[in-house]
C-alpha cells in the first residue's frame, strides 16, 4: 500500500465515522413516540435513511425524538439545517421523505406542501 | 441502507469483567430482532474511562452515555431510545458533584476537565479495525515522515515538541532518539515498555487495548528515525486482552503494508514482536526487560553502557514506555510547537492516570501536565465517598510518595512532584482518606516492593526487609522511638546505594509519610494509638451500655463468642481478650451501640 491508497482507505473509511464526529451540518428528526409510530414514522424513517444513502450523502444525521404534541399530524418530521430555520413536515409518508431529502435536503428548498411550521 | 445509530460498548478490562460481552450480545439479539441491524451499528471500543461504572455504553449522534447497564436493561434501552428517541434516563450518569443528570458524555464533569490526546481514540473506535483508526487520521504521520520527512528532521521535533518518557523517570525522549541515531552499529532495536507493575496502574494496558495502532504507527516512526529494523512490545501475560488486541493489530498492519519490508512501498523494513514478561515488578526497569527479551533472568545490570549503546543483544536499543509511543504519532502530525504548548514549559503535553482508591469516580483520565491533584480528585475524581475527608494521595505507586492535603493544589508535573518526595511515575494515583492508616500505607507499599527486590543488591534486599521488619513493630504496638530514626537513616541508605530504580525509590513511600505523617507513627509509637483505627494491634471494640438494647445480634456473629449477654436484658458484655477484632459485632449492631476505640487507656 502507497501513502495515496491509505488516503484513499481514509477517506472512505471517515464517512463511516461520521455519526461520532457530530459535526453533520443537516439534522433530520422523527418524532417517534407511540402515536408517531403507530402512524407510520418508521416506514417514514426508512425512507429517508435509504434516500439518504442511495444519494451518498454524508452530511446528514437522522434521529428521532418522543411525542410532539401534535397528534393530527403525525408522523411529524424536523429538517434542521446550519444557519438555517427549523422546518417541521406533518403527516409524512415514505414517498413525501423522498421528496423532502431531493428538494430540501440535496437542493435546498423545503417542500412548502408538507410544512406545519417554520421556526427560528 | 444509512445507518443512523453508532453504539459503542466498552469492551476494556474491566467493562469485560463485569459482562460487558453480555450486554453487547443481548444488544445484538435484539437489535436484530426489531429488524434494526441495518440502521445501528454495535462496536466494541476500548476503555472509556470511568471503570468503576461498568458496563458503559456510548450513543452516537448525541453521546448518550449510559452506565451500569446490565443485560436486563437492553430491551428498554432499544425500545425507547434506538427506536423512539427517549434515552433511558435511569442509565444516564448522575453526578452528585453538579447535581444533574448528564444528558451527554461531553457534560459529565468526569470529562469535562479531561484533554485526550493519547486516549483520543481509546473508547471512540474499534480497536481491532485498523480502518477506523485509519479514518481517526492513523498511519499519516508515519506516511508524512518517510516520504516528507529525514529521521534527522523527526529528531528536531522531538527534541524541540519537549516530548519527556511517560515510564517515570521523564527523561526527554528526542535526546534518547538522538543518542541511538547517533550510534553507528548496523543492527538497531526498538522497544516498548508496557510491564506496568505498580499496583493499581491500568493506563499502559488500556492504550494497547483501546488503540494499539497508536503505539505500533510511534514505534515505526521511531524505527525509521534512528534507523532500526525490528522491534519488540513487552507485555505481561496478566494483560491477556491487550496482548490480543495488540497482535490482532500488528497483524493487520502487516496485511496492509505498514509493518514489513516495504512500508507504504518506500523500501523502509520494520516489524516487531510481542514478548510476554511474567509480571515482576523489576521486569519493568529497562536493563531487567531487556534481559528478559532475551530469554535472561529479568534482572538490573549496572548503567552505563545505557541501552541507546548497548541493549538488546547488545545492539543499541531506544526503550520507550507505552504512552509516551502513544504520543509520537500526534507529535509528528500537529508539530513541536503544538504540542510545546500543551500542559507546562518543563513538562509538555498530557498524561494518563489511573485514578483509585477512596475517590467517588475511579478509572482511567488524562489531562494537561500541570493540572492541580485537586482537580483531579475533585473535580475529574469527584471527590471522597461517603463524606469522608480527603486524607492523602500517592503518585507513582510503590516508587511514589505520600502528599497530603495542603499541597491539593501542586501543579503535576515531573518537577513539583519530586519536590514533594513523590514522583510522577507512570501514572498511578491512589486517594486516601481519613480511614486509612497512614504507617499501614507505607508498610503496603514497602512489603511490595521488598517481594519484588530482585535480590542482586544487598541494600535493596535486606535493607527493604529491615524497614518492613521495623514498620511492621511500629503497627504490632511494638515501636520504641529510636525506630523513626532507624527507619529514616535505613530509608535513605537503601535509596542512595542500591543499583536500580526500585531500590532507590522503594523508601519514598515511608520517607514521604514519616515527613508528613510522623505524628501518626508517634501515636502509634507512644500512646499504642492508630487514628485511622486500622491496625489491629491498636484497636478495641466497646460496647456502650447505655446504647445496648440486647437485641443479641452481636453474639450471633462472633467468631470467637468474645460476647456474652442474654436478649432483652442489656448491656451485652465483650470480652477484649477474647476478640479477634474482626469487626463483625460492630457491623451488625442496628443500635451502634459498639464502638471501635484506640489508644491507651488512662
Ligand atoms: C523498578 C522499575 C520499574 C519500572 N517499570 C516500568 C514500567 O512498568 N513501564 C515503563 O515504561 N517504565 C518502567 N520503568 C522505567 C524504565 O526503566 C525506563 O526508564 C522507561 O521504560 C523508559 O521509557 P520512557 O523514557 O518512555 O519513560 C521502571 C523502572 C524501574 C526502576
Ligand atoms: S535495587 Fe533491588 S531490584 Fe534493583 S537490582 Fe538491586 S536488588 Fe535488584
Ligand atoms: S448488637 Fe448492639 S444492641 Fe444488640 S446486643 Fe449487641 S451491642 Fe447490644
Ligand atoms: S473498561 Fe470500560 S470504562 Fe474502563
Amino acid at each position: 500500500m502507497k501513502l495515496e491508497e491509505l488516503r484513499q482507505i481514509r477517506e472512505r473509511a471517515s464517512k463511516e465515522l461520521s455519526l461520532r464526529k457530530g459535526n453533520a451540518r443537516i439534522k433530520v428528526v422523527i418524532g417517534m413516540g407511540t402515536s408517531g409510530i403507530a402512524a407510520g414514522a418508521r416506514d417514514v424513517m426508512a425512507a429517508f435513511l435509504d434516500e439518504i444513502s442511495v444519494r451518498n450523502l454524508t452530511d446528514v444525521v437522522v434521529t428521532q425524538t418522543g411525542e410532539r404534541g401534535l397528534a393530527s399530524s403525525e408522523p411529524v418530521v424536523d429538517v434542521l439545517i446550519t444557519g438555517e430555520p427549523k422546518v417541521s413536515y406533518g403527516q409524512m409518508t415514505a414517498d413525501k421523505a423522498r421528496r423532502v431529502v431531493v428538494e430540501h435536503l440535496v437542493n435546498g428548498n423545503a417542500v412548502t406542501d408538507f410544512v406545519i411550521e417554520v421556526r427560528g | 441502507m444509512n445507518r443512523r445509530l453508532d453504539v459503542l460498548v466498552c469492551s476494556g478490562a474491566a467493562c469485560v469483567s463485569s459482562h460487558s460481552a453480555e450486554v453487547k450480545s443481548a444488544l445484538a439479539c435484539e437489535i436484530d430482532a426489531r429488524g434494526l441491524s441495518d440502521e445501528i451499528r454495535l462496536v466494541e471500543t476500548g476503555c472509556m474511562g470511568p471503570c468503576e461504572l461498568g458496563p458503559v455504553l456510548l450513543i452516537y449522534p448525541g453521546g448518550t452515555f449510559y452506565v451500569r447497564v446490565s443485560p436486563n436493561d437492553v430491551a428498554e434501552i432499544v425500545e425507547e431510545h434506538f427506536l423512539k428517541g427517549r434515552p433511558v434516563r435511569r442509565l444516564l450518569w448522575e453526578t452528585p458533584e453538579a447535581r444533574r443528570i448528564a444528558e451527554e458524555k461531553k457534560q459529565v464533569p468526569f470529562f469535562e476537565k479531561q484533554q485526550k490526546i493519547v486516549l483520543a481514540n481509546c473508547g471512540e473506535i474499534d480497536p481491532e479495525n485498523i480502518e477506523e483508526f485509519i479514518a481517526t487520521g492513523g498511519y499519516e504521520a508515519l506516511g508524512r515522515a518517510l516520504t516528507e520527512k529525514s529521521p534527522e528532521e523527526l529528531i528536531e521535533t522531538l527534541v524541540a515538541s519537549g516530548l519527556r518518557g511517560r515510564g517515570g523517570a521523564g527523561f526527554p525522549t528526542g535526546l534518547k532518539w538522538r543518542f541511538v541515531a547517533r550510534e553507528s552499529g548496523k543492527t538497531k532495536v526498538v522497544v516498548c515498555n508496557a510491564d506496568e507493575g505498580d499496583p493499581g496502574a491500568f493506563m499502559d494496558r488500556s492504550l494497547l487495548e483501546g488503540d494499539p495502532h497508536s503505539v505500533i504507527e510511534g514505534m515505526t516512526i521511531a524505527a525509521y528515525a534512528v534507523g532500526a529494523n525490528h522491534g519488540y512490545v513487552y507485555v505481561r501475560a496478566e494483560y491477556p486482552l491487550a496482548i490480543r488486541r495488540l497482535k490482532t493489530a500488528i497483524e493487520q498492519a502487516r496485511n496492509a503494508g505498514l509493518l514489513g519490508l516495504n512500508i507504504l512501498e518506500t523500501g523502509f523494513a520494520f516489524d516487531l514482536e510481542v514478548r510476554i514478561g511474567a509480571g515482576a515488578f523489576v521486569c519493568g526497569e529497562e536493563t531487567a526487560l531487556i534481559a528478559s527479551i532475551e530469554g535472561e533472568r529479568g534482572m538490573p545490570r549496572t548503567r552505563p553502557p545505557y541501552p541507546s549503546t548497548s541493549g538488546v543483544f547488545g545492539h543499541p536499543t531506544l526503550i520507550n514506555n507505552a504512552e509516551t509511543w502513544g504520543n509520537i504519532r500526534h507529535i509528528v502530525l500537529h508539530g513541536a510547537q503544538w504540542f510545546a504548548a500543551i500542559g507546562t514549559p518543563q513538562s509538555p503535553g498530557t498524561k494518563v492516570f489511573a485514578l483509585s482508591g477512596k475517590v467517588v469516580n475511579t478509572g482511567l483520565v488524562e489531562v494537561p501536565m500541570g493540572t492541580t491533584l485537586r482537580e483531579v480528585i475533585f473535580d475529574i475524581g469527584g471527590g471522597i465517598p461517603n463524606g469522608k475527608a480527603f486524607k492523602a494521595v500517592q503518585t507513582g505507586g510503590p516508587s511514589g510518595g505520600c502528599i497530603p492535603a495542603e499541597y491539593l493544589d501542586t501543579p503535576i508535573d515531573y518537577e513539583s512532584l519530586k519536590k514533594l518526595g513523590a514522583i510522577m511515575g507512570s501514572g498511578g494515583i491512589i486517594v486516601m482518606d481519613e480511614d486509612n492508616c497512614m504507617v499501614n500505607i507505607a508498610k503496603y507499599f514497602l512489603d511490595f516492593t521488598c517481594d519484588e527486590s530482585c535480590g542482586k543488591c544487598v541494600p535493596c534486599r535486606a535493607g527493604t526487609r529491615q524497614m518492613l521488619d521495623l514498620l511492621e513493630k511500629i503497627t504490632d504496638g511494638k515501636g520504641e522511638t529510636a525506630d523513626i530514626d532507624r527507619l529514616r537513616s535505613l530509608g535513605m541508605m537503601v535509596a542512595s546505594t542500591s543499583l536500580c530504580g526500585l531500590g532507590q525509590s522503594a523508601p519514598n513511600p515511608v520517607l514521604s509519610t514519616l515527613k508528613y505523617f510522623g505524628h501518626e507513627y508517634q501515636a502509634h509509637i507512644h500512646e499504642h494509638r492508630c487514628e485511622a483505627k486500622v491496625c489491629p494491634s491498636m484497636i478495641r471494640f466497646e460496647i456502650n451500655p447505655a446504647a445496648c438494647r440486647a437485641c443479641d445480634k452481636c453474639r450471633t456473629v462472633c467468631p470467637v463468642t468474645a460476647i456474652t449477654g442474654k436478649p432483652g436484658t442489656p448491656p451485652y458484655q465483650l470480652d477484649a481478650q477474647t476478640c479477634i477484632r474482626c469487626g463483625r459485632c460492630a457491623e451488625v449492631c442496628p443500635f451502634d451501640a459498639i464502638a471501635i476505640n484506640s489508644g491507651d487507656l488512662n
